[in-house]
């Protein structure tokens, strides 16, 4: 589904990626792991099409197309989806507005009529219901005023209903408390699926206890130094990141 | 202080023409009232880029235009009716500032309101004239500028408002003024005088529409006085063509206890002044609310000055400015506390939106403050849209041009949440929304 090929990153002219090698298919659940500024972000932006950054060499491939010449709603469109680390503020835009413009362009896209009214916010409802959200945040603008965790169940709302093929969820774990983690995790793991692929960037291995890995890697100063399986991510805790530092400098 | 320039000869000779017999051409009062006004005309003439309080906004195009006076009304189909009259008001309509009996229905109207253009004001009951000619001239700023006086000397029409003490009117008065496609290159001087008597309530709203692609002017004076305890709330939707040209000003007092909304909705005309001035009495409140949405080369200029003249008067003013293509907006807004209105407490903001590199915005608060103990605050912001809301937008899936225009519509649309009028807020809604070509914004989901 989504194969990365030796990709170097720039912003403004230094270098944060450098030489990212990774495949990932359908149905498989990757842990992107690594210490503060090994490029994690930059790799979740990358894939989302955020502006600001210079790919200097490399490619990405998602479903055989090149995902790098795709725009930002493009590559929504076809099924990447990036849950922000830090979910945007949109003051006046209400949530039950942007969700149904966001599905109704991925549902245009792929040939399918718009879904009405009542169907749409039928739909919304049940995912919201999984997520034990309020239905008053339907009508809230879009993560206004909404705490640290309400975002990020917001986040995982928006992916439950526009159904991507690949998400990409960037530090999701952060500021969850455990309930809220649970939920979200449960979240997750309910959109599990053959035909789906996830992508955890995280910092910290807790995420990784209620959302299994298949593949776990270590980032480290812009490159993948270690793959393993979810046992990766228990060594990684238990030894901490300097240990693949220190292997790394040896 | 207006800066005196050459009164433009075609306007001058208007003035002096009298080929028509004009309204009120019987009553010596306003006769005189109405040479006075042009003499001051002839003198000053329309104010220049000159003086201060028009630096922004040059009129040279109204005085190469040379618009003729309207002289009766033209057709106006039902399409366009049906449009203008607001559902669940009382309509007064004036067609190319001529009063349409048949447009109009004041029924169910209580006894003790008025609503009644001012050419029947003159051969209405003594009480009704003497309101007239009390209220006339009453309010605006002395020494009066230009458009005011050219405004006195030749208004054809206007509304005659009066809410009597202690009634309250639930449905609002809507005063319709169209110009009908007859009005092409006319001009028409309206004047509307409302008055709240003390401890009364009401509703009104002045629309101002015109034809697609008709070029005009519309000048109008309105002249309100809200008297102590009286709460009156006025709204002023501007929908005229966008080759039109408006002039409009709203000039106010409120007495002591006075309550004051004023909204003003700018969408059409290609170039347009809205004037709001409010002198405010002992605690009087006073709320100023505006939005101004240009495109093209619209000019669209908003001038406020709030007189804070008594003691604990309280004022909010809030104008929001979405500027797309090469518009320009402008908003000046004068607060002058005197020195005997101690304990004022005046809030001013102005927030601006520039859709495009070539649009601009002018602000320019001022606060002219003689008063030791007082809450003054103002605040101006002229932005763009915020990058990481669009692509956070985007990465969801609604296009580039979808995730601008829901940020934009957001950014407009709050002023629109603010009218508690629903038929009102449905047309401020629409016009709003017909800014966004090619949208896919439908109403159903805001």
């Amino acid at each position: 589904m989504l194969k990365i090929e030796d990709l170097h990153v720039s912003v403004e002219g230094k270098e944060i990626l450098r030489g990212i090698n990774l495949e990932v298919n359908a149905g498989e659940v990757h842990a992107i792991m690594g210490p503060n500024g090994s490029g994690k972000s930059t790799l979740s932006y990358i894939l989302a099409g955020r502006a600001g950054y210079e790919i200097t060499k490399g490619r990405v491939l998602f479903h055989g197309k090149d995902l790098l010449e795709m725009s930002v709603e493009e590559r929504a469109w076809a099924g990447v989806f990036l849950a922000f680390q830090y979910p945007v503020e949109v003051p006046g835009v209400s949530n039950i507005y942007m969700l149904k413009a966001a599905l109704n362009g991925i549902r245009k896209y792929n040939d399918l009529s718009e879904l009405d009214a009542m169907d749409f916010i039928g739909l919304v409802k049940g995912k919201m219901k999984d997520l034990d959200m309020d239905e008053k945040f339907l009508y809230r603008a879009v993560n206004e005023g909404f705490s640290g965790g309400e975002k990020k169940r917001n986040e995982i709302l928006q992916m439950s209903v526009l159904e991507p093929t690949l998400c990409v969820l960037d530090e999701t774990d952060s500021g969850l408390d455990i309930d809220a983690l649970k939920i979200v995790s449960e979240g997750v793991n309910r959109l599990r699926d053959p035909s789906r692929a996830f992508v955890l960037v995280t910092h910290y291995q807790r995420l990784l206890d209620y959302i299994k890995p298949d593949f776990v890697h270590v980032l480290a100063k812009g490159r993948i130094v270690k793959s393993g399986g979810a046992d990766l991510a228990l060594e990684l805790e238990e030894k901490g990141y300097s240990w693949v530092e220190e292997k790394l400098a040896s | 202080m207006s800066v005196t320039h050459l009164p433009n000869t075609h306007y001058a000779n208007l003035l002096s023409a009298g080929s028509t017999p004009q309204m009120g051409s019987d009553a010596s009062w306003l006769v005189s009232l109405r040479e006075r006004a042009s003499t001051e005309f002839a003198e000053a003439g329309f104010p220049a880029p000159r003086d201060e309080e028009w630096r922004y906004t040059n009129i040279s195009a109204i005085e190469k235009n040379q618009f003729t006076l309207s002289e009766k009304a033209g057709e106006v189909d039902e399409a366009l009716l049906d449009e203008v009259l607001l559902e669940g008001c009382h309509h007064l309509v004036f067609v190319d500032g001529f009063y349409q009996a048949a447009y109009s229905s004041l029924s169910g109207l209580p006894d003790d309101v008025t609503v009644m253009p001012l050419s029947e004001a003159l051969n209405a009951i003594e009480e009704q004239q003497d309101l007239f000619k009390a209220l006339l001239d009453s309010v605006v700023e002395e020494p009066a500028q230009g458009f005011i006086n050219f405004n006195t000397a030749l208004f054809t029409d206007g509304a005659l408002v009066c809410i009597a003490e202690n009634t309250s009117i639930e449905k609002p008065i809507q005063l319709a003024f169209i110009s009908s496609k007859d009005g092409a290159l006319k001009l028409t001087n309206c004047r509307n005088l409302i008055i709240a008597m003390a401890s009364s309530k009401a509703t009104v709203f002045e629309t101002y529409t015109g034809y697609d692609d008709s070029c005009y002017l519309t000048n109008v004076v309105t002249e309100v006085v809200v008297e102590p305890n009286a709460n009156l709330s006025h709204s002023r939707l501007q929908a005229e063509s966008l080759k039109a040209y408006h002039i409009g000003g709203v000039y106010s007092r409120l007495e002591d206890n006075a309550i004051f909304q004023q909204c003003n909705y700018v969408f059409g005309a290609v170039l347009s002044r809205a004037e709001v001035h409010a002198n405010l009495g002992v605690a009087a409140d006073c709320t100023l609310d505006g939005l101004y949405v240009g495109q093209d080369h619209q000019h669209m200029d908003n001038h406020t000055r709030l007189n804070h003249s008594q003691p604990h008067a309280v004022s909010n003013e809030f104008y929001k400015g979405v500027m797309a293509d090469s518009s320009r907006g402008v908003f000046q807004g004068r607060i002058i506390v005197a020195e005997d209105a101690q304990k004022t407490d005046a809030k001013m903001n102005n927030r601006n939106l520039l859709l495009s590199e070539r649009a601009e915005v002018d602000t320019k608060p001022q606060l002219e403050i003689y008063a030791d103990d007082v809450k003054c605050a103002h605040g101006v912001t002229v932005g763009q849209l915020d990058d990481a809301a669009i692509f956070y937008l985007r990465s969801r899936g609604a296009d580039e041009q979808m995730a601008k225009n829901m940020l934009t519509f957001a950014f407009a649309n709050e002023m629109v949440e603010r009218i508690s009028f629903e038929p009102l807020r449905m047309k401020v809604l629409d016009e709003l929304l017909k800014r966004f070509p090619q949208n896919d914004m439908k109403k159903e989901w805001l």
